[in-house]
């Protein structure tokens, strides 16, 4: 067996492809808030809740309706999503004139109801949901044996990621959508519907809440704090990467997941606390977060 | 003052919070006109401006455009139905190319420039079209301004002191761009400090003071009221 500075080679790959994984889903979790936060100007506090939903809707998808994995990964951040357009019309909408503080308590307790309400439901001790069958299994790679269903995880979160990145810095919508997160009033005045992009873009971050917790539904249990889990570490990344950027979000979602899979090597202890520490460090050199701009 | 007009603006008050500052602003715009509204600093001119857009908190009286009331419409609507603004501050945005910047106002009507012809007017936004919208400089990022609302199809522009803090060659090609566009049968309404620069574009000036029009003076006799102006203007 070959080592790695002392450790074991396997030991090291499975740390960093676990460290990959959360990195995947910490990256588009983020990624979420941050399109959210830079046009609504709100911290989605229920973004944890939109996740979990995610996951309870592709199984409650295949255990009811018999809908596969394939079209639940479609279907379920559809659903969420509208999901998400219900309650932007009905009560986010109503704060945006009112200070920060207020859409985050709201969304808090969104979060809190809705989690709670799946709580009464489901219980929390969570339901499985098997492995699509085309990705069980592993693959011998050479230095390790990867899990079909990860490697697609990770795959296919880098490519949702990229597809947005694309969508927002190279395609005219994302234009009109960087123009409104700077002057919304002004885009307005050209002629755009701004209230109804605001309630779409709330609708496309829930979406990729939603997208990541099927993702993650075959690998944790579904149940309802599956959410609440991450979130708060998704938060530390945000926070890291600099609010509302979207590259930043991307980049340290990843970037985060690695080195909390490296301290797992390295420093096992501090595995659970490092991403606080790295967002520590960040927030007394760089106030603004990696790819913030200072305000 | 005649029946026909494009906009037609009466009894136009509006409030930015406690503030009233427009108490009660008529004037009228007739199609293919360029008017200009003349007044010192903190006359209303500008919040006039923003009142027939749309965009400040409160407003009451009439805005007529072609026929219908828009007061009480949403800017959107009031953009999507041909009314157009440059702003004071220009709004370039930032995070947008030139080019992004130039074509962000959608198509709201036939009868817009095409590009060509937009970067036969204002060649430096061909040059530069790759550029961040901000990195241009302060001549480049107003004629950017102009030119993005000029392929929209809107037919009535209105400018807020398009040739603020510009140099003299910059405020001659925008001269030479509102003549341009006027005969191209848009209607402008030019917000202006420069009495002598809106002297060489306009047909008629309104002259503001404390949120109300008090004076309207037709291009050709502005030589024969040019004391009655100093004095409306202070300068």
């Amino acid at each position: 067996m070959f080592m790695i500075l002392g450790y074991p080679a396997p030991l090291m790959f499975g740390q960093l492809l676990l460290g990959l994984i959360n990195g995947a889903f910490y990256a588009l979790l983020s990624l979420g808030l941050a399109v959210i936060f830079g046009m609504l100007n709100i911290v989605n506090f229920a973004h944890g809740a939109f996740f979990m939903l995610g996951a309870f809707v592709a199984w409650g998808l295949l255990e009811f309706l018999g809908v596969n994995y394939w079209f639940a990964l479609l279907l379920a951040p559809v659903i969420v999503g509208i999901f998400g357009i219900l309650l932007e019309k009905t009560l986010i909408s109503r704060l945006y004139k009112l200070d920060h503080l207020y859409g985050l308590l709201l969304t808090f307790g969104m979060a809190l109801i809705i989690e709670g309400l799946a709580r009464n439901q489901f219980g929390s001790s969570g339901m499985p949901y098997r492995i699509p069958a085309i990705l069980q299994g592993a693959t011998n790679v050479g230095f390790m044996f990867l899990p079909n269903y990860r490697a697609w995880v990770v795959v296919a979160s880098a490519i949702m990621c990229l597809v947005t990145w694309l969508i927002i810095e190279k395609t005219s919508i994302g234009a009109t959508l960087r123009a409104a997160t700077e002057n919304a009033p002004l885009v307005q005045a050209f002629g755009i519907n701004v209230p109804r992009m605001i309630t779409l873009t709330y609708a496309g971050g829930v979406a990729l809440a939603a997208f990541a917790g099927v993702l993650a539904a075959p690998i944790y249990s579904v149940n309802p704090n599956m959410g609440a889990n991450f979130i708060i570490t998704v938060f530390a990344v945000v926070v890291i990467g600099g609010m509302g950027s979207i590259l930043g979000s991307i980049v340290t979602g990843f970037g985060l997941g690695i080195v909390e899979g490296l301290t797992k090597v390295f420093y096992p202890q501090g595995s659970a606390t490092v991403i606080f520490v790295v967002m520590v460090i960040v927030l007394l050199v760089r106030p603004a977060g990696l790819f913030g701009k200072a305000a | 003052m005649p029946d026909d007009a494009m906009l037609k603006v009466r009894g136009l008050n509006s409030w930015y919070g406690e503030s009233h500052i427009l108490h009660g602003v008529d004037f009228d715009v007739r199609a293919g006109e360029v008017v200009t509204l003349l007044g010192r600093n903190g006359a209303g001119k500008t919040t006039t401006m923003k009142s027939i857009m749309g965009l400040v908190p409160k407003r009451q009286g009439s805005v007529m455009f072609n026929g219908a009331e828009t007061v009480e419409m949403r800017s959107d609507t009031i953009a999507r139905a041909g009314i157009a603004l440059c702003p004071e501050e220009r709004g370039i945005f930032s995070s947008l190319s030139v080019t992004e910047n130039l074509m962000l106002p959608p198509v709201i009507a036939p009868g817009g420039l095409d590009l060509d012809t937009i970067y036969k007017l204002f060649p430096n936004l061909k040059e530069r079209a790759g550029s961040q919208g901000t990195k241009l400089s302060g001549g480049e990022q107003q004629m950017l301004a102009i030119a993005r609302i000029l392929r929209t199809g809107a037919k009535l522009l209105l400018l807020d002191e398009p040739t603020e803090g510009l140099a003299p060659v910059i405020v001659q090609q925008i001269g030479r761009t509102i003549r341009e566009i006027k005969q191209r049968g848009f209607t402008v309404l030019l917000v202006e400090q420069n009495f002598r620069f809106a002297a060489t574009v306009a047909d008629r000036h309104y002259v503001m003071e404390h949120g109300r029009v008090i004076d309207m003076i037709e291009n050709d006799q502005l030589a024969a009221n040019m004391d009655k102006l100093h004095d409306y203007l202070g300068v």
